[in-house]
């Protein structure tokens, strides 16, 4: 078996230096009735080329978004990533590194956590942020948990606008193992520990913040904003007045690869980060007094507290942060903003397209790259007709309506062959 | 440079070379991308954009203070970067717990298929089937080789997937009505992820004491069950984290389901059994799998992982939401409606997708008779460095280990060198340390976890190492111990200076 570099001779020279006459003899602490009788009821080993038969064929099976027009959204979404991304998260040294607690033979992963930390720094507008969640759905509710720490005596988890369904079930799930604790919609009151508002909302209706923000300075609530676009940040303004920013940032640099790996991020206040959950990377020097990287603040985390620790989040999302922060590199101060209005274009000649189909109305009047449309007919329906003949138009939500999103991929030709197909549908 | 350089030669060295780049060799001093010549263009060529009028309702956003480089600055950046790295295709990586083994480029190749890489998870089913039929087979594959049925891929790492299994088990007893049962047992050598994982669900954490003998006794089982009224489970990872198999596992998982509790076992260390023996069959009712240790799939430098929850058919409608079930020919993911009893969604949309792909891929390449390999030569190869260093390093527990040995710096404590310098002269001499500190239940704890992708002559050539580092200090040649590393990147880092004063992001001096 080619991963396996041990040889017939090899293992009988060590099983001799043990002093055992068989491999067997090692697991002697084992009960019998555990062992496999054989082998496992599976398929036997298959080779390299066979292997990427059987997947390569499996894949096929899959319509992906360079198969035809494509609109889905609905918190992830289809961007260009330059090829220097994918080189460089495919580079051994960054691959198949492990976390860094060696700092002296890390600093390649610290470095580059470093830069992630003050990219969503600074496309937050919020003081610090961490190394990164597993994604925008639980780093949702991780910062509904922090504001829980930060406000002990309150109960209420108040969710302001449409938030996500996937994070709104997540946040109902973490909330569930907390007895006291309830998740409400509507507006903040003195027993709420947080508001959570997502901008652009699920529906694409980006949000101004001053509401919120007043409403949070009444209470005392802290100010969670979700940001699930994370392109938006290049067009929209900064939620710099808010406590807590935390979403996904899957759009810069990562695939939408059927849901996941993708990249939860974390940033808040100054004040607030004893509280933060996950790792943090800061500077420091080493004993010659250069300047170089450390994970710190460890005194937060589950291996040193334990039951007590802020969060039981330990390996995170480290390459996909890398993936970021390369992407990030690559599109600069002004890429990103170029970025940024090529979405919202887009989405303006998408809305503009498909308003002009008999029957369909644009619901949104204000949108960053994603709006809610009705339909004259069932969305779900429509949506599966248009699969059929090779469009992915968008998601269904209740009844008539669907959501539709556009990029920098969205080509003119996408558009009018939507709406062609559109016309013969409805 | 060796390690018989003078230690002030050295700093010397590093002192003198801030003459240019501050550059020597093939070591590179790189700066942050925000500390580089603002190009001016950037990195990306994108197309002008046509300034239609903003239909976002609000103003723009202005400059943001980002850094602007071009293409060939990036990628050099990167690239000088990654050289500061040590990773596992480098080098042996004997990190116990963490199962650092080779991570196969077919894993990467295949996951990275278009219809793969760019299907969205909100499509209509019948436009990925593919990807489905990917976790259909996972889920079979991790049942079968667990023993345990129910399988839920979503979890998006290790410690999410505990999270996974403690509420399935604190769904299974509310819907008994055992609102009793709030006490979860944990051994003292448990991973930190464990106690800070029951306390999440709401459980209290009672500990069982393990230091003497290194496993868990009927003895002090049975005493921190007590009656077992309101004890709710035990988290144990077996073999535990002293690399030892808990001999009366059968026994203690008995008592525990008498006294109807559950057992959740911690798949950190299943490389030593996978292929060959079954969690299922000694006891276990919930069990995550780590698919970055056990089925290769590359740590990333902290990431993504993946831990899928396997579970006996009782617990099975507990499990989050969604799993793919299959409707006659057809793949679809099975949500609320389909598991009305489920404890709801942890995460976003399917799960790690892209590392069940990486996984499945491993799987197929070992089949069945390679994965039962896979666990011989784990525990071969760490019997074998038992063997080969337990006379000049305390073993504080009788072997055989499973797929890690335990060894603790008592003899070397003696003459003042302790394991953090252990690990820091490793790392002068071209290793990564093994896990240092962990367990926590004796002082100076060295847990070595080879893999089974580890050679004979790698084995023999770290052992000498080994040796080497135990004979110095034999010697009392212990002053370069206190100074290693001294070749690497960077010499040991002020951590609590970092801590102190945290600086956590680049800002503009």
């Amino acid at each position: 078996m080619r991963y396996l570099p041990q040889t017939k001779n090899s293992r009988a020279e060590m099983l001799k230096a043990i002093g055992v006459k068989d491999v067997d003899a090692l697991y002697v602490d084992v009960p019998k009735e555990a062992f496999i009788k054989g082998l496992a009821d599976l398929p036997n080993h298959m080779g390299e080329l066979e292997v990427e038969r059987t997947l390569s064929s499996y894949a096929n099976q899959n319509h992906a978004a360079p198969d035809g027009p494509f609109f889905l959204g609905a918190g992830v979404y289809y961007h260009h990533i330059p090829s220097t991304v994918d080189y460089i998260i495919q580079r051994s040294e960054f691959l198949t590194a492990y976390t860094p607690y060696q700092p002296e033979i890390a600093q390649g992963t610290l470095t580059a956590v470093f830069e992630f930390q003050t990219f969503i720094a600074q496309l937050t507008g919020q003081d610090i942020a961490n190394a990164s969640m597993y994604d925008g759905a639980t780093s949702t509710a991780e910062a509904a948990l922090m504001a829980l720490r930060i406000h002990k005596k309150r109960s209420k988890v108040c969710v302001g606008n449409a938030l996500h369904p996937d994070y709104r079930a997540v946040l109902d799930t973490y909330m569930g193992n907390h007895e006291h604790v309830s998740v409400f919609e509507g507006e903040p009151d003195e027993d709420t520990a947080c508001v959570i508002v997502q901008s652009p909302d699920f529906f694409g209706k980006p949000h101004a913040y001053d509401k919120w923000r007043k409403l949070c300075d009444e209470t005392g609530a802290l100010l969670i904003v979700v940001i699930n676009e994370i392109v938006s940040l290049g067009l929209l303004p900064a939620p710099d007045v808010a406590d807590i920013v935390c979403g996904e940032a899957q759009s810069v640099g990562v695939p939408m690869g059927f849901g996941g790996p993708h990249l939860g991020f974390f940033a808040c206040r100054e004040q607030f980060v004893r509280q933060m959950p996950g790792r943090l990377v800061g500077e420091t020097v080493d004993a010659d007094g250069r300047r170089g990287y450390v994970l710190t603040l460890n005194t937060r985390e589950q291996h040193i507290r334990r039951e007590k620790a802020t969060s039981n989040i330990c390996t995170n999302q480290g390459l996909m942060a890398l993936a970021f922060t390369v992407h990030m590199g690559l599109l600069g101060e002004g890429g990103f903003h170029r970025l940024a209005r090529l979405n919202h274009e887009a989405a303006c000649k998408l809305a503009d397209a498909v308003a002009a189909v008999d029957g369909v109305s644009v619901e949104n009047e204000t949108f960053f790259n994603e709006f809610t449309v009705t339909l004259p007919k069932d969305a779900k329906t429509v949506v599966d007709t248009l699969a059929d003949k090779g469009i992915i138009a968008g998601y269904a939500l209740d009844g008539n309506k669907m959501l539709m999103a556009a990029t920098e991929m969205t080509t003119d030709e996408h558009i009018a062959a939507l709406v062609t197909a559109l016309k013969e549908v409805l | 440079m060796t390690a018989e350089h003078k230690i002030e030669d050295v700093t010397m060295l590093h002192k003198q070379n801030d003459l240019a780049d501050g550059n020597r060799g093939l070591h590179y001093e790189e700066n942050l991308l925000w500390e580089k010549e603002r190009s001016d263009e950037p990195g990306v060529d994108l197309p002008k954009p046509a300034g239609t009028k903003l239909r976002t309702g609000l103003s723009e956003r202005g400059d943001i203070g980002l850094p602007q480089v071009s293409e060939p600055q990036v990628v050099r950046h990167f690239v000088r970067l990654s050289t500061l790295n040590y990773s596992i295709d480098s080098g042996f990586f004997p990190l116990g717990s963490c199962t650092m083994k080779h991570n196969p480029r077919l894993n990467e190749k295949v996951a990275r298929y278009a219809g793969f890489a760019h299907a969205h998870p909100l499509q209509p089913a019948k436009t990925v089937q593919g990807s489905l039929r990917v976790m259909y087979e996972l889920q079979n594959w991790l049942g079968e080789l667990t023993g345990l049925p129910g399988v839920c891929l979503s979890p998006a790492a290790g410690a999410h997937g505990e999270l996974a299994g403690m509420m399935t088990i604190a769904r299974a007893h509310e819907a008994k009505g055992n609102t009793h049962k709030r006490v979860v047992l944990v051994p003292d050598s448990a991973h930190g992820t464990n106690p800070a994982t029951a306390a999440i669900c709401g459980f209290t954490i009672k500990v069982i004491p393990t230091k003497e003998t290194g496993r868990l006794t009927v003895e002090a089982f049975k005493e921190a069950l007590g009656d077992g009224h309101d004890v709710a489970g035990m988290m144990v990872t077996n073999p535990n984290t002293c690399g030892l198999f808990e001999t009366d596992i059968l026994e203690i998982s008995k008592l525990l389901h008498d006294a109807g509790g559950y057992f959740y076992c911690d798949g950190a260390n299943f490389n030593a059994l996978v292929g060959k023996i079954r969690p299922g069959d000694f006891g276990v009712d919930v069990m995550h799998i780590n698919l970055h240790k056990t089925f290769s799939t590359p740590h990333g430098g902290g990431g993504p992982g993946s831990g899928p929850i396997c579970v006996t058919e009782e617990l099975a409608p507990f499990m989050p939401v969604p799993v793919v079930g299959k409707d006659g020919d057809d793949y679809k993911l099975l949500y609320e409606d389909d598991m009305p009893e489920t404890l709801g969604r942890l995460r976003g949309f399917v799960g790690q997708f892209g590392m069940h792909v990486r996984a499945l891929s491993y799987m197929m390449s070992h089949g069945a008779d390679g994965l039962k390999q896979v666990s011989e030569d784990a525990v071969l190869n760490a019997n074998y460095l038992l063997s080969q260093l337990k006379d000049v390093f305390h073993v504080p527990y009788d072997g055989p280990c499973m797929h890690e040995c335990l060894l603790t710096d008592k003899k070397q404590k003696e003459k003042g060198v302790e394991t953090i310098d252990i690990a820091k002269a490793l790392t002068e001499y071209g290793y990564h340390p093994m896990t240092v500190y962990f367990p926590l239940v004796l002082p100076g704890t060295m847990l070595i976890e080879p893999t089974e992708t580890e050679s004979l002559d790698a084995l023999d050539r770290f052992v000498t190492t080994m040796k080497t580092i135990a004979s110095d200090v034999e010697k009392g040649d212990t002053e370069k111990y206190h100074n290693f590393p001294i070749s690497t990147p960077r010499r040991r880092l002020d951590e609590v200076r970092a801590a102190r004063q945290p600086v956590l992001r680049w800002k503009e001096a």
